[in-house]
């Protein structure tokens, strides 16, 4: 009985904050969803209507700004994911210790800056007179300005860390013996990665993914301060939060379709139960 | 330990998944139906609600409850103010015109700095009471006549809001790039602009009115006499306009730190802009214009909320902010034109002001456009045409940047 007490007292708090606010808010943004806005006051009158639904599929707007959030946030975290696997190999396998701790100080540094000011930055430095430009002239090459490419960048920039550390975790807990197992049937550098390494800190790449796609689905400020014209979901969201939340809140509803589909697939493989 | 934590997940999710999958289905479902939503409004006159006016002053409450655009409520004054009336002015700033809405719809506030977009939500929601001008001394023959009267706070003959100050969205311009003064639009808005490229345009559905009042100039066939009353037929022109516009935009602005920096990081040359911001960028070679098609701009006026709990302290601050000193110095601080014009003979300084912001100029802002919400019925005076309201501007806008 007592034991019973005691685990109720612990998990109380925990369970009021997923059902109290996290599954209640989902909720009411769901219910929200179906409700009708009066046109001229914008006003929300609670009702039944699937018309805001039906505007994030028959507005040829709203369909390719998500199509174009999802691929930005794809391209986002194969980038992340091309970037941390060498980088972590070098850094557990291959780095000497002041190597190591310096590499891992500049990964998560950039996690203290404030995120407005490292978009700020990432907005100064591809101006056209900005840096970028400066610095790759006496090559005959521009920048790509402000567009949907510098978004790609800035949002990698801000969530790689995210991906990195646990990528180079997983590496480094990586038994020195499989390595030379695999030398010693002589498989190559590129082969033992391939067929030893990547099956292994797959689950590793997979929790890192949750967490680059998921932030760039939901991220519009980049796409603001860095995107030239590009729109994404939030850019959509953040125009009718105040006007018509109800179609606000049926958009808010496309990022967690994506990710839940992406999160079955990735269920699917089995790598959620090796995490 | 990982693993504990993750192994909840997936049912939870999958909950969810069916809940989003359930929506997916009802949507298509409704496809084909069309009956819910628009076209619930019907008839075309402004039903307003009635709210009481204010009838007579009494005894001050303790505190008032401002929302505001940064700048117009600053200790520099209000400190003053409550040392006069006893009133405790509690600021909060707002960042949009839709946020101000918002927040006056809590009830939470007595008065908002309402610019022409917000107003006549406001009045028609009956979220702003009436005004008493006989309340508001200081609103006298000095306001600028340009001020007075004005469709976005004056309804059915109630007059909804004391003016502050006035601006317009000009043509600013890098003359170092742009060496030929512009005097027309045509450079922002036409494909094959010698800047295209190099152009920069205001992030947010009521910029659709600046593409009207470029048609108005260069299309007439259109038929358009006000920027913010379009039928459909014109707003599909305008959006066709600004969809050329965006082939040869550098970006969008709506922060005003970013279009600041975007001029002088060389990424625009020409744009969409406000004296005060020309100003901020502290150097001469960018110069303004106000084209000879007119533009758009923006007037600002205090509203009083209709469930204020504080009428007396909202009609005393109103009264004192529209005294020349007060509705100068906020004028100065935000950079715009004040509403005062008895400010402009206060000093050399204040004259200096009006002239650059051409305050008393009526001829200058007979060509500007003020910020008006578009609604169902035609502002122009039409009436055998219905005019495409606010919510269907912002669906237009966000087609023309994909």
């Amino acid at each position: 009985m007592n034991r019973r007490a005691h685990l109720g007292a612990l998990l109380a708090l925990p369970m009021f904050w997923l059902i109290g606010i996290y599954i209640f808010s989902l909720v009411m943004l769901l219910v929200t969803a179906f409700w009708i806005t009066d046109p001229f006051t914008s006003k929300v009158k609670p009702g039944f209507t699937l018309r805001n639904f039906e505007q994030i599929i028959a507005n040829p707007a709203y369909f390719s700004t998500s199509m174009r959030t999802l691929g930005i946030a794809l391209a986002v975290t194969i980038l992340c994911i091309l970037i941390s696997i060498p980088l972590g190999i070098f850094m557990a396998k291959v780095a000497g210790p002041k190597m190591r701790a310096l590499l891992a100080v500049a990964i998560t540094l950039p996690l203290w800056a404030g995120y407005l000011v490292k978009i700020l930055a990432m907005r100064i430095t591809f101006t056209e007179e900005g840096f970028f430009n400066w610095a790759l002239s006496p090559f005959g090459i521009s920048g790509p300005g402000f567009s949907a490419f510098t978004v790609v960048l800035t949002l990698t920039y801000l969530w790689l860390p995210y991906m990195a550390v646990p990528v180079y975790t997983a590496i480094r807990q990586l038994p020195p013996n499989l390595f030379d197992a695999s030398a010693d049937l002589g498989a190559g550098a590129w082969h033992t990665i391939r067929t030893v390494v990547l099956p292994l800190i797959r689950p590793a790449i997979i929790a890192g993914s949750i967490f680059t796609f998921s932030l760039s689905l939901g991220d519009y400020i980049v796409a603001k301060f860095v995107g030239g014209s590009t729109q994404m979901i939030g850019s959509i969201i953040a125009s009718n939060i105040n006007l018509n939340p109800p179609i606000a809140a049926a958009f808010a509803l496309v990022p967690i379709a994506f990710v839940v589909i992406y999160l079955v697939s990735v269920q699917r493989t089995g790598a959620l139960e090796r995490m | 330990m990982r693993s504990k934590m993750f192994t909840g997940r997936p049912k939870m999710l999958a909950g969810a998944a069916f809940v989003a999958a359930a929506a997916l289905v009802l949507t298509g479902c409704s496809a084909g139906d069309d009956t819910a939503g628009s076209g619930s409004t019907g008839g075309l006159s402004i039903d307003v609600p009635d709210v009481a006016m204010h009838s007579a002053m009494g005894d001050m409450e303790k505190e008032l409850n401002i929302v505001a655009w940064s700048g117009f409520v600053e200790p520099a004054w209000s400190d003053q103010f409550t040392a006069d009336t006893g009133c405790t002015v509690n600021r909060r700033v707002a960042g949009t015109s839709d946020e101000m809405v918002q927040l006056m719809r809590t009830g939470d506030y007595d008065l908002v700095s309402a610019s022409g977009d917000a107003s006549l939500r406001l009045i028609a929601g009956g979220d702003v009471a009436p005004i008493n001008l006989d309340l508001v001394p200081n609103f006298g023959d000095d306001i600028v006549p340009g001020m007075k009267g004005q469709i976005y706070d004056t309804i059915n003959g109630k007059s909804y809001g004391v003016p502050i100050g006035r601006g317009a969205n000009i043509l600013q311009y890098n003359s170092e790039v742009v060496t030929e003064a512009p005097t027309s639009w045509d450079v922002a808005w036409e494909a094959d602009s010698p800047y295209a490229g190099q152009i920069i345009g205001y992030d947010a559905p009521i910029y659709i009115a600046d593409a009207a009042v470029y048609l108005m100039a260069h299309q007439p066939e259109l038929g358009i006499t006000n920027p913010y009353a379009l039928d459909q037929t014109q707003l599909d022109a305008a959006i066709k306009l600004l969809k050329q516009q965006n082939k040869i935009v550098s970006e969008y602005w709506a922060d005003p730190a970013a279009q600041i920096t975007s001029f002088m990081g060389g990424t625009t040359n020409l744009g969409t802009s406000w004296e005060i911001l020309r100003k901020l960028t502290g150097d001469e070679k960018f110069k303004s214009v106000l084209p000879a098609e007119g533009s758009t701009g923006w007037s600002d006026a205090w509203m009083i909320g209709a469930e204020s709990k504080s009428p007396n302290c909202a009609y005393a601050w109103m009264d004192y902010t529209s005294s020349p000193e007060v509705n100068g110095a906020i004028a100065m601080n935000f950079g715009m034109a004040p509403a005062n014009a008895a400010f402009c003979s206060l000093n050399d300084e204040a004259a200096a002001h009006c002239d650059y912001f051409n305050a008393t100029d009526e001829e200058y802002f007979e060509k500007v456009w003020f910020w008006t919400t578009p609604i169902e019925q035609c502002i122009d005076g039409r009436t055998d045409a219905t005019c495409t309201n606010f919510q269907q501007w912002t669906d237009a806008w966000l087609t023309v940047k994909s």
